[in-house]
């Protein structure tokens, strides 16, 4: 049997999962509501991301996040019986993710 | 009614290979008692209405793991399946889902011994130690960490109750990994590189999507899911400690 190249994608799926559960949220909450409701003002907000610091880990984010859902679809598709396309679906899955985090960087950087 | 004179209805696969094109399913009336199990159903069928009836049985205990069946469609050992359970009925039984049907509820289990043996459940040492040195001692803590896995009984309900193993042939599946897993463990075992070519493999560890079913069914509470994740964590360290042009210390390959 040869090796698998699995623990890449899985190690990239963890940890977007683990980023996900925790960032998003705070995130989603901040931005979608705290801002809106006048919690925090948005220049504060503006200062804080205008940190190219905060910029870098906004990217990282959106890197592990669309890892991690690529890594989550393409196994979910294969579980509901795309098996035979298993190669095409993975390289479709994760070129998805790389084009969405190209996207993200030239949003956020 | 008294419990004496109730009866049930069970709904039994049947598919006798040289006589049947194809399975069907045959009713009976069996008696319904409080203290009897599936088992004890079709135990009373085979003796009184049906010598034909076949089925893989023997502690009656939840030991041995020779009674799994579906149950109603889940994956059940039939002694541990109580008729009251299931009241007022039908029970549906079949064979294991997953397997090849031999005939009625016996299954074809090659795949899974061959698999089984594939990975070599049992200790392996480079050089056994001489006998005047005694027993391979092992601490209660290092015993902690594989106990759980060795109570596997091969039942093969986790296969059954498995959706990756139905549609994936070569997928090793939950209970061979976990005893896998159960070797590897075991400070006394030496056996870890011989078992990793095989269980590091896409159709290792890799296949398993962590549907967790596997665990549910256990009727021993062995934990098979948690087994595979333990094993691609370590699997994926290897990976990327194999990346690295040196081995940090205390991490071997």
């Amino acid at each position: 049997m040869r090796p698998s190249n699995e623990p890449f994608w899985w190690a990239m799926f963890g940890a977007g999962g683990m980023i996900t559960a925790l960032l998003l949220p705070v995130l989603i909450i901040l931005t979608g509501f705290v801002v809106p409701a006048g919690g925090v003002e948005f220049s504060q907000l503006d200062t804080l991301f205008n940190n190219p610091l905060v910029r870098l880990i906004i990217l990282g984010v959106a890197f592990l996040s669309f890892f991690h859902a690529a890594h989550r679809i393409r196994h979910t598709l294969k579980d509901l019986g795309l098996r035979s396309v298993a190669t095409p679906l993975a390289v479709l899955c994760y070129a998805a993710a790389l084009a969405g985090t190209i996207w993200a960087a030239m949003v956020v950087l | 009614m008294t419990t004496e004179t109730m009866t049930v209805t069970l709904e039994v696969f049947r598919y006798h290979p040289d006589t049947d094109s194809e399975p069907s399913y045959q009713s009976y009336e069996v008696p319904y008692r409080e203290e009897w199990v599936v088992l004890d159903a079709l135990n009373w069928l085979k003796d009184e209405v049906d010598g034909t009836l076949s089925y893989r049985w023997s502690c009656r205990m939840g030991v041995c793991g020779s009674c799994g069946m579906m149950v109603n469609g889940y994956p059940r050992l039939t002694c541990n399946a109580f008729l009251r359970e299931f009241m007022p009925g039908p029970i549906r039984v079949e064979p294991l889902r997953g397997f090849p049907v031999e005939r009625d509820m016996v299954t074809v289990l090659d795949d899974f011994m061959e698999k089984l043996t594939d990975v070599k459940p049992y200790i392996i040492r480079e050089e056994e130690q001489s006998l005047d040195d005694g027993e391979y001692l092992q601490s209660p803590s290092q015993l902690a960490d594989f106990k759980q896995f060795s109570m596997c009984i091969n039942c093969t309900l986790c296969y059954a109750a498995c959706p990756v193993y139905e549609h994936e042939d070569e997928f090793l599946g939950p209970a061979v990994l976990a005893l896998a897993q159960r070797y590897n463990l075991d400070s006394r075992d030496q056996g870890n590189e011989q078992r990793q070519q095989l269980i590091w493999a896409d159709e290792g560890i890799w296949d398993c999507t962590f549907v967790g079913e596997c665990s549910a069914v256990c009727p021993k509470d062995v934990d098979p899911a948690a087994a595979i994740q333990q094993a691609k964590v370590e699997a994926t360290n290897n990976f990327f400690i194999s990346l690295l042009p040196f081995t940090p210390p205390g991490m071997g390959r």
